[in-house]
């Protein structure tokens, strides 16, 4: 499949990459990873005239702890963070996530950045970041602006992110002690996009009760769905089986999944129920109950 | 039609260059420009794997990427895995193991094979799955090409310790 004619530019730094936006409007697109844009246009869902490749921008891609805060670079490959040491100590929710995107060769090319920036609500960082509270930082001509990842995902493929933005970084807020998080996901094959995932984030206090949660769910509704209902329960709660168990109900009554070749909603509800579950359950037993 | 541009590439160990429009993908400068014809398209989809290159040391599916984007870049093929008319252990495995039937994956296979066993060159069973976890193979049910890429494993271990041990010896 040969993707329509387009006009190839790559800027080498940020300003550049950003006049070329402005320049352009809406016939440009950020080319990234490329993995799911170029898959895109070869059927021809996506024609942009311009295509904006920031791949040999410098310093765009990396991953640090900084101020209390993880930046994850927007550039930065998912085989870069799935073999972060920092992130494989620290922050299990992010490798499980990276792990299960894709397949190997995939994840060499595709980007944090991208996975969040595409909007498609059946990536597998948008559910994670939810759950994290992460924010996002978007440059334009007049600097940066931060989004907190609550208001990122407006509607399917199309995010907080305005004409003439870049998305360059994420921001993780580096959890307290008794934090534990975790991310399952019901896929077909490798490389298919979930059927269900569930991303689970939790801090514990003194006591053992839930301080802090968040709880985010992939594929099953025209965004990223943060269950909110169930992080209200959860909270000043332990985590105990029928706690557990409960939060999930409430999870998979908040999911909006549309029955479709990977199964019928129904299915779907009783799935995110299952994998919260087991996302609790998990990341319960990493925040060391 | 959109402007030309100039691909350099570095490929199987030789300096190559063409003029090509900014959409054609990586695979068709590899066959058709090229003349590479080692590296397989499969389903033109980003999923199987028989596009599968080794880019500046990474595996990428060379369908799901613009040549352009290769510029400047080194490219190892199945074409570059034959050594001073040696096979590579890969190569030689498969032969061995019968990791192939029909044939049209192994280059694919090949490529994340060669990548495994660089990053890591003494993996389980489990961690070669994983590792031709993005390659579909149709014939083998992948047991001979599992048992194919641990020949390879266990020839290179012992080459490696044979050389030391004639490090050892001089």
């Amino acid at each position: 499949m040969i993707p329509p004619a387009f006009e190839y530019l790559r800027p080498s730094t940020i300003p550049e990459a950003i006049a070329l936006l402005q320049q352009h409007g809406e016939d440009a697109k950020i080319l990234s990873g490329g993995q799911s844009l170029i898959p895109m246009m070869k059927l021809r869902i996506a024609r942009p005239a311009f295509l904006i490749d920031i791949n040999r921008i410098a310093g765009l891609s990396y991953v640090k702890e900084e101020g209390g805060v993880l930046k994850i670079g927007g550039l930065t490959r998912e085989s870069e963070l799935e073999s972060s040491p920092l992130v494989c100590a620290k922050y299990p929710i992010l490798t499980d996530t990276t792990h299960v995107i894709a397949d190997p060769q995939v994840r060499n090319l595709a980007t944090v950045g991208g996975n969040l920036a595409h909007g498609d609500p059946a990536n597998d960082h948008p559910a994670t970041m939810l759950a994290l509270s992460a924010q996002v930082v978007a440059t334009g001509a007049r600097g940066e602006r931060i989004i907190p990842i609550e208001e990122f995902f407006l509607s399917i493929f199309s995010t907080a992110l305005q004409q003439g933005e870049i998305l360059t970084e994420i921001r993780v807020p580096v959890p307290p002690p008794h934090s534990g998080g975790a991310y399952f996901k019901l896929e077909r094959k490798v490389g298919d996009f979930a059927t269900a995932a569930v991303a689970a984030q939790v801090t514990l206090d003194g006591s053992g009760a839930v301080q802090k949660v968040g709880i985010g769910l992939t594929n099953v509704g025209p965004t990223p769905i943060k269950a909110k209902k169930a992080e209200d329960f959860l909270r000043g709660k332990k985590l105990d089986e029928a706690n557990i168990r409960q939060a999930a109900q409430l999870a998979a009554d908040e999911a909006q999944p549309s029955s479709d070749l990977r199964g019928p909603a129904e299915y779907k509800k009783g799935l995110v129920k299952e994998l919260a579950k087991r996302a609790l359950s998990r990341a319960a037993e990493r925040a060391g109950k | 039609m959109a402007k030309e541009q100039v691909v350099r590439v570095k490929i199987n160990g030789r300096d190559r260059q063409a003029l090509v429009e900014p959409r054609l993908l990586l695979v068709h400068f590899i066959r058709e420009v090229l003349q590479l014809t080692g590296t397989h398209i499969g389903c033109d989809t980003s999923h199987c794997g028989a596009c599968t290159v080794v880019l500046n040391g990474k595996t990428v599916k060379s369908c799901t990427m613009f040549a352009v984007q290769a510029d400047g870049g080194e490219i190892l093929t199945v074409e570059g895995l034959i050594k001073d008319g040696q096979l590579h252990p890969l190569q030689e495995g498969f032969k061995q193991e019968h990791g192939l039937q029909c044939g049209f994956c192994t280059p694919g296979m090949l490529m994340s094979s060669y990548a495994l066993l660089h990053n890591n060159p003494n993996p389980s069973e489990e961690e070669i799955r994983w590792g031709i976890s993005g390659n579909l193979c149709r014939c083998t049910g992948y047991q001979n090409i599992v048992g194919a890429v641990q020949y390879a494993a266990a020839k290179m271990a012992g080459a490696k310790e044979a050389k030391i041990e004639e490090g050892v010896a001089k």
